[in-house]
């Protein structure tokens, strides 16, 4: 075992599939010879060549659409967008084909791709370089919207994102790339897609989290363990869409309390499907309204603004005591 | 300092080789034997006489909006005639006579404006994409295919159709700067017929040609009368054997005229003069190839007749379609259907069990159908 952190855990990711399958690519700006502005790709170039870690002229929508071109063919690529912000300029590539190629040609043909983005704060950085916006590509059906939480489930996520036969939108959290270090195995690990993991087992409350949030989460319930003598359950999400409903259903029928904390906006957020899916599912079992701790509705805040905009350990304790006291 | 020349004078070409007139040059007459000039007047016969027929189809109400291609059959089957069947075919959405050469069912593309998603699907080990609508998104695509041909040692082609509309796109720029940089096998054929919907050339671009867009991108850029089909396939046989050959991506822009409506949901009698419509008919690709053919002894009796017979069979086997099951929109959006997507099957399932859901639109006249893209209903 070795540890790593998220970005070398992501980088053995892509050695290990590129390795494994001569159609996997990967394209993107700066990808090549720079590694990616964030390393992920990181000698990648110097391993495989410069056919199958392409340094793209610099435009999304092309580095999206030419991904949909070669996924056709029967490619493998691993389109990389520098900044979640940007993915903008190529989101009706996203909706209008990626998404939808299977539909079209009625199974003849898929966009089997994987389309890797940086996405939220924590890092002191520039406007479109901090948002949150997994809400988007969760919402487009034929997508799969996978963000992980750490090292392991990054590597393993990032590889069955690889085999997976749709196309995976996979968020990484720019506050977590260097945050920890992890037990990474180093043989190839997959983990699956669609399933989310109980990332703290507790009867009391359960707090539903992914992404640079879970280790939010779990720090709310240690202070919630810690200083009201209550046990928290935390949901590691990992799989934004298709949404894990059976898992959250099932840990909030037992607590009968949840809290959602995502760093994209409230309103229309992942958590208001969260929030539905179980009144939906456990409604009955409900003791209290759920709860969402999530960035205001506002656009873009500053950086300088922003431990007052996203979620943090004491605004999800206090929405737990409130869940709790409700 | 005097300032200098950085590059020489560019240059683009135009070609034609026979004339409205009927002239005919010669010279650069292309090789085509008698078989295969029977074949391409067939094909533009037939898709003459299919376009005509499916404006009718749908003005009873039999199919929804489409875009008709009348007066683009030269541009049309001049370039696809040049691929091979592994090569790769990307249309845009008026492409009917290319899809009809690449081996599409009539009845199929019928299904596909009458609402049906089974009609968007290529056949097996088809190398064709299905039709995209909004405009010059498919030209990445184009490009990336070309990529995975080369990345994949194959020779194998893309030939990628688009508008003189969609050359004001950023997907249009975007695919043909990557197509440049990689020097991939991709032939842009862009079907100028000066419209787009009711937006003249003069409006979309200030360039003098879309030609000479193709100079910037560092790739060859050739302008060829639209409508005269020998030199349309003269110039894509051109870039067709050039890609194959590694030497990559050209640009062809075809002069051509829209002789009919831009959807069957368009009037344009409110943004075009008839006169220049009249101008344009004078032009129209089939009257000269008709006496090209007529010239080679080539013409055959009852040709018409056997490509209408042809069209009515297809017609008949399209109306023959059962109405859709509508449960099977959940097929094909995933490789294995999510749980939520299994519930929603259910829930739909049952209500169609119970009588509660409305009946499926089925070949049958229909009511009218909406526009595309921003355009009004018409009566008509």
């Amino acid at each position: 075992m070795t540890k790593l952190n998220m970005v070398k855990a992501l980088n053995l990711a892509l050695f290990q599939e590129m390795e494994r399958d001569p159609d996997v690519v990967i394209l993107g700006e700066d990808v090549g010879v720079d590694g990616g502005v964030f390393r992920v790709t990181d000698d990648l170039q110097r391993k495989f060549g410069s056919q199958r870690v392409i340094d793209s002229p610099l435009a999304e929508a092309a580095i999206i659409g030419t991904g949909v071109g070669m996924a056709l063919y029967g490619l493998r690529p691993v389109c990389e967008i520098q900044f979640s912000g940007f993915a903008f300029q190529c989101f009706h590539q996203i909706e209008n084909h990626v998404a939808r190629y299977r539909l079209r040609s009625q199974g003849r043909f898929a966009c089997s791709m994987v389309i890797r983005m940086p996405y939220g704060g924590g890092v002191r950085a520039l406007e479109h370089h901090t948002e949150s916006e997994e809400q988007f590509y969760a919402h487009i059906p034929g997508l799969k919207m996978v963000i992980p939480s750490g090292p392991r489930n990054a590597r393993a996520l990032l590889a069955a994102a690889i085999r997976d036969p749709d196309p995976v939108v996979f968020f990484e959290s720019k506050a977590l790339y260097h945050a920890a270090k992890e037990e990474v195995p180093p043989e190839s690990e997959t983990f699956p897609i669609g399933r989310a993991q109980v990332a703290r087992e507790g009867g009391d409350l359960t707090l539903v989290a992914y992404g640079a949030m879970l280790r939010v989460a779990r720090e709310a319930a240690d202070v919630l363990q810690a200083e009201d003598g209550v046990a928290a359950e935390v949901l590691d999400l990992l799989t934004i869409s298709p949404l894990d409903r059976e898992t959250i259903v099932a840990s909030v029928a037992k607590t009968g309390r949840a809290v959602v904390v995502h760093e994209a906006p409230r309103s229309f957020g992942p958590g208001a499907e969260i929030a539905a899916s179980i009144m939906e599912g456990a409604f009955l079992r409900l003791e209290a309204p759920v709860r969402r701790v999530a960035a205001h509705d506002v656009s873009f805040v500053g950086f300088a603004r922003e431990k007052a905009n996203v979620p943090d350990v004491a605004r999800v304790v206090a929405a737990a005591r409130e869940t709790l006291a409700f | 300092m005097p300032r200098t020349v950085l590059e020489p004078r560019f240059q683009v070409e135009y070609l034609s080789i026979l004339d409205s007139e009927g002239h005919l040059d010669a010279a650069l007459e292309p090789k085509l034997s008698p078989d295969e000039l029977r074949a391409l007047y067939r094909a533009m016969i037939l898709g003459r006489r299919l376009d005509e027929r499916m404006v009718r189809l749908q003005r009873q109400g039999r199919l929804g909006t489409f875009a008709p291609i009348k007066g683009q059959e030269a541009s049309q089957l001049g370039s696809v005639s040049t691929l091979r069947p592994t090569d790769w075919m990307v249309p845009s959405f008026r492409e009917t006579a290319a899809m009809v050469w690449r081996g599409w069912p009539i009845e199929k593309l019928l299904l596909f404006f009458a609402g049906y998603v089974e009609g968007g699907q290529p056949g097996e080990g088809q190398r064709d994409l299905p039709i995209a609508v909004p405009v010059a998104t498919q030209l990445p695509h184009a490009v990336g295919l070309a990529y995975a041909a080369q990345y994949r040692g194959e020779d194998a082609v893309v030939m990628a159709y688009f508008g003189d509309g969609a050359t004001s796109e950023g997907d249009c720029h975007e695919a043909l700067n990557f197509a440049g940089v990689w020097h991939v096998p991709v032939v842009f054929v862009c079907q100028n017929n000066q419209w787009a919907i009711s937006v003249p050339l003069k409006k979309q671009t200030h360039s003098k040609t879309i030609a000479q867009k193709a100079l910037a991108y560092g790739m060859p850029g050739i302008q060829v009368d639209g409508n005269d089909v020998l030199a349309v396939y003269a110039a894509a046989r051109e870039a067709v054997d050039r890609a194959r050959a590694g030497e990559g991506p050209t640009l062809i822009e075809c002069v051509t005229y829209r002789l009919g409506v831009h959807t069957t949901a368009d009037d344009p009698t409110k943004y075009r003069a008839e006169e220049e419509v009249k101008m344009w008919e004078q032009k129209d690709p089939l009257t000269r190839f008709t006496a090209y053919m007529r010239q080679k002894s080539l013409l055959e009796d009852g040709l018409e007749q056997q490509v209408d017979e042809e069209i009515a069979l297809a017609v008949e086997r399209f109306e023959a379609t059962p109405p859709p099951d509508p449960l099977t929109m959940f097929d094909h959006l995933y490789a294995e259907l999510p749980p939520h997507l299994v519930a929603q099957r259910e829930e739909l399932a049952r209500r169609l069990r119970e009588g509660g859901a409305p009946e499926p639109d089925a070949p049958a006249p229909t009511p009218r159908a909406t526009p595309m893209r921003g355009q009004r209903l018409t009566r008509r």
